[in-house]
């Protein structure tokens, strides 16, 4: 196994996964989506997850993000946050960002002002009404508009942006947080390949600072990205390891690659 | 740089500012054999119109911006001018029919012998204005407290505020529940002493409102111009995406609703005494979903596509049921589905668009027609 502090050795903070989940269970009318599934994500980790259809994918970042509540097992965030008992916003507070498969950004607010509504920060209603922009923020929306490649397009209507910006978009308003760890689902579906190879770089500028989950089905976008990958089946782990090794393993092969 | 909200933020409060001068002023400075003289009853059609634009104003900060289709307001704008009407009734005095010095006339028609405590305080014209306020406030709070927290959105959303209204046009209607039955209350004979019936007290009246209008507009301009503005609108759009950024959402919607109600209030409360009655009929469901034309006739999420609405639409009901009485309800009908077909962006999305450039210019721009509201 690859300790992440050895390829980045910069990362201080407390020792122990970022994230780890223990038998976890989830049942649908008698389906099960998740079997005692057990999975640890390490700081500063880019790890891919891959299966085929109903192998518990988004079932398992909806248990993480709080959108769906397990039967049984735990789910602990740092070492010392137990996810199963906090809602959906205090999930999104504690530091896990999820960017969906479909993009949903603020389609009729500016690329600006859907990053400025991701701010870090307090959220009451009353802040809001009163919030200002320091220079402090607008300096890190500008940061992360250069990130994502949307300094140009800041003040045009998210909902006017391509496919990929939009993506792109999105994972800028969940970086926007500053989040510990990042849930995305599916980020290059429907891309071309130039926005394809620009996610690619993208995903790997971002995981020196923070830890990275990312659900694809696309292989060869797998491979340009992870060292790591874990395979699903049927709601368990089936395979976990390098991404050259787990191409090669015959299960993995028979459920899902030879598919 | 000047959007159309900037350019229309100018001329609405413009027109409210030179209206209040020159009505009064046609009005009592031009004598009545004159062409340019305004009449009276001109001037309280017009004080209406301007109390319906703030109603439309409330409508349009929560269905246009917040995305929640209200089709119960005309329930808070009612409870504002029934707590203004307490008040007026009191005012009345021994003045009335029967002479009594406390009770109303329609208590001492029904026999009663004392005065139900909830009229207790209605003599002092700041309970009233208190009551204007936190009547509706309250109640919005409470429903809407209970329907955004159990998620109800959409469709079900309008239904059961629908049902509001409803329940308390039926409840008001009861003699017992103290506030006049179906005949409601009226004959009112003045304000702070001054005559209802008098042409100055009615200018008053009439500047005030459009100066309540013109409050109403910068503190709903504020509002949506706000950060919390912006999140109201995320939500509208993508609801589930902003629980997901760590804001909660029920709140946002929560207040948001309040403020609109307690607008919607203030509205009933300056139209009672410029019109003079007020009865359960104000309650009635269909009254409600005439706002909600208003504003979609105007053009939803621009607040001054709602003055507009409220004006014309309510300048056209004028002038139908004058002129053509059985004809009315068939152009409104009319008037909403060409609009929703034809011109999802109402009359403000006919206006050009100039190129935009700021951060925060860009609603009013025209929506395409798919997305509609939802």
């Amino acid at each position: 196994m690859i300790d992440p502090r050895l390829e980045n050795p910069w990362i201080e903070g407390p020792k122990g996964p970022i994230l780890s989940l223990r038998d976890l269970t989830v049942t649908f009318d008698g389906f099960k989506a998740l079997d005692a599934l057990t999975l640890e994500v390490e700081r500063g980790e880019l790890r891919c997850i891959i299966g085929p259809n109903g192998a518990g994918k988004t079932t398992m970042m909806d248990v993480v993000t709080g959108k769906t509540r397990p039967q049984h097992g735990s789910a602990i965030f740092r070492t010392d946050i137990d996810l199963l008992a906090l809602s959906e916003p205090e999930i999104a507070q504690a530091g896990i960002g999820r960017k969906f498969q479909k993009p949903t950004v603020f389609e009729r607010l500016t690329v600006f002002e859907n990053l400025e509504l991701s701010l870090w920060g307090e959220k009451s209603f009353r802040a809001s009404l009163f919030a200002r922009l320091k220079k402090s923020q607008r300096d890190h929306i500008d940061n992360i508009l250069s990130v994502i490649g949307l300094s140009e397009r800041r003040y045009a209507s998210a909902g006017s942006l391509s496919h990929g910006q939009k993506q792109w978009l999105e994972i800028g308003m969940l970086l926007m947080q500053e989040p510990d760890l990042l849930l995305i689902d599916e980020p290059v579906a429907g891309m071309t390949q130039q926005e394809t190879e620009r996610t690619a770089e993208l995903l790997i500028s971002l995981k020196a600072e923070h830890s990275l989950v990312v659900v694809e089905h696309d292989m060869d976008f797998v491979r340009s990205i992870a060292k790591r990958v874990t395979v699903l089946h049927e709601g368990r782990v089936l395979a976990d390891g390098e991404a050259e090794q787990v191409q090669q393993d015959p299960r993995v092969i028979d459920v899902y690659l030879g598919a | 740089m000047t959007p159309v909200r900037e350019r229309g933020d100018r001329v609405l409060l413009g027109v409210l500012a030179a209206s209040a001068i020159l009505v009064p002023v046609l009005n009592q400075a031009v004598p009545a054999s004159s062409a340019w003289h305004l009449s009276t009853y001109s001037l309280t059609l017009l004080g209406k119109y301007l109390c319906f634009a703030l109603l439309a104003l409330a409508v349009d900060l929560i269905w246009g911006y917040g995305g929640i289709l209200s089709l119960g307001h005309a329930a808070f704008f009612a409870l504002g001018g029934y707590a203004m009407g307490m008040y007026l009734m009191r005012e009345i005095g021994p003045r009335g029919v029967y002479g009594n010095p406390i009770l109303p006339d329609f208590m001492v028609f029904l026999n009663w012998q004392k005065l139900p405590w909830f009229w207790y305080g209605f003599n002092h014209f700041w309970v009233a204005l208190l009551m204007v306020v936190l009547v509706p406030a309250v109640l919005a709070f409470v429903f809407g407290g209970l329907a955004f927290r159990s998620r109800v959105t959409g469709v079900y959303l309008s239904i059961i505020t629908q049902a509001l209204t409803y329940a308390l046009m039926l409840a008001f209607f009861r003699n017992d529940m103290g506030f006049g039955g179906n005949n409601g209350f009226t004959d009112f004979k003045d304000i702070l002493g001054f005559d209802l019936h008098e042409d100055r007290t009615r200018v008053v009246l009439f500047v005030t409102t459009a100066i309540a209008l013109a409050l109403g507009y910068l503190a709903c301009r504020a509002l949506v111009d706000s950060r919390a503005g912006r999140v109201i609108r995320a939500i509208r759009d993508a609801e589930s995406r902003v629980r997901f950024l760590g804001y909660r959402v029920e709140s946002y919607k929560l207040w948001v609703f309040v403020f609109s109600a307690v607008l919607a209030g203030i509205a009933g409360a300056l139209y009672v005494p410029q019109v003079g009655i007020i009865n359960p009929s104000e309650f009635a469901p269909i009254n409600s979903i005439e706002v909600v034309i208003w504003v979609a006739v105007g053009g939803r999420g621009t607040l001054f596509g709602a003055v507009l609405g409220a004006l014309l639409v309510n300048y056209a009901k004028t002038y139908f049921t004058g002129a053509f009485p059985e004809v009315w309800l068939y152009a409104l009908g009319a008037l909403f589905v060409l609009v929703t077909l034809f011109l999802p962006t109402g009359l403000v999305g006919l206006l050009p668009e100039r190129r935009r450039t700021g951060p925060l210019a860009i609603e009013g721009t025209p929506l395409p027609a798919a997305q509609k509201a939802k």
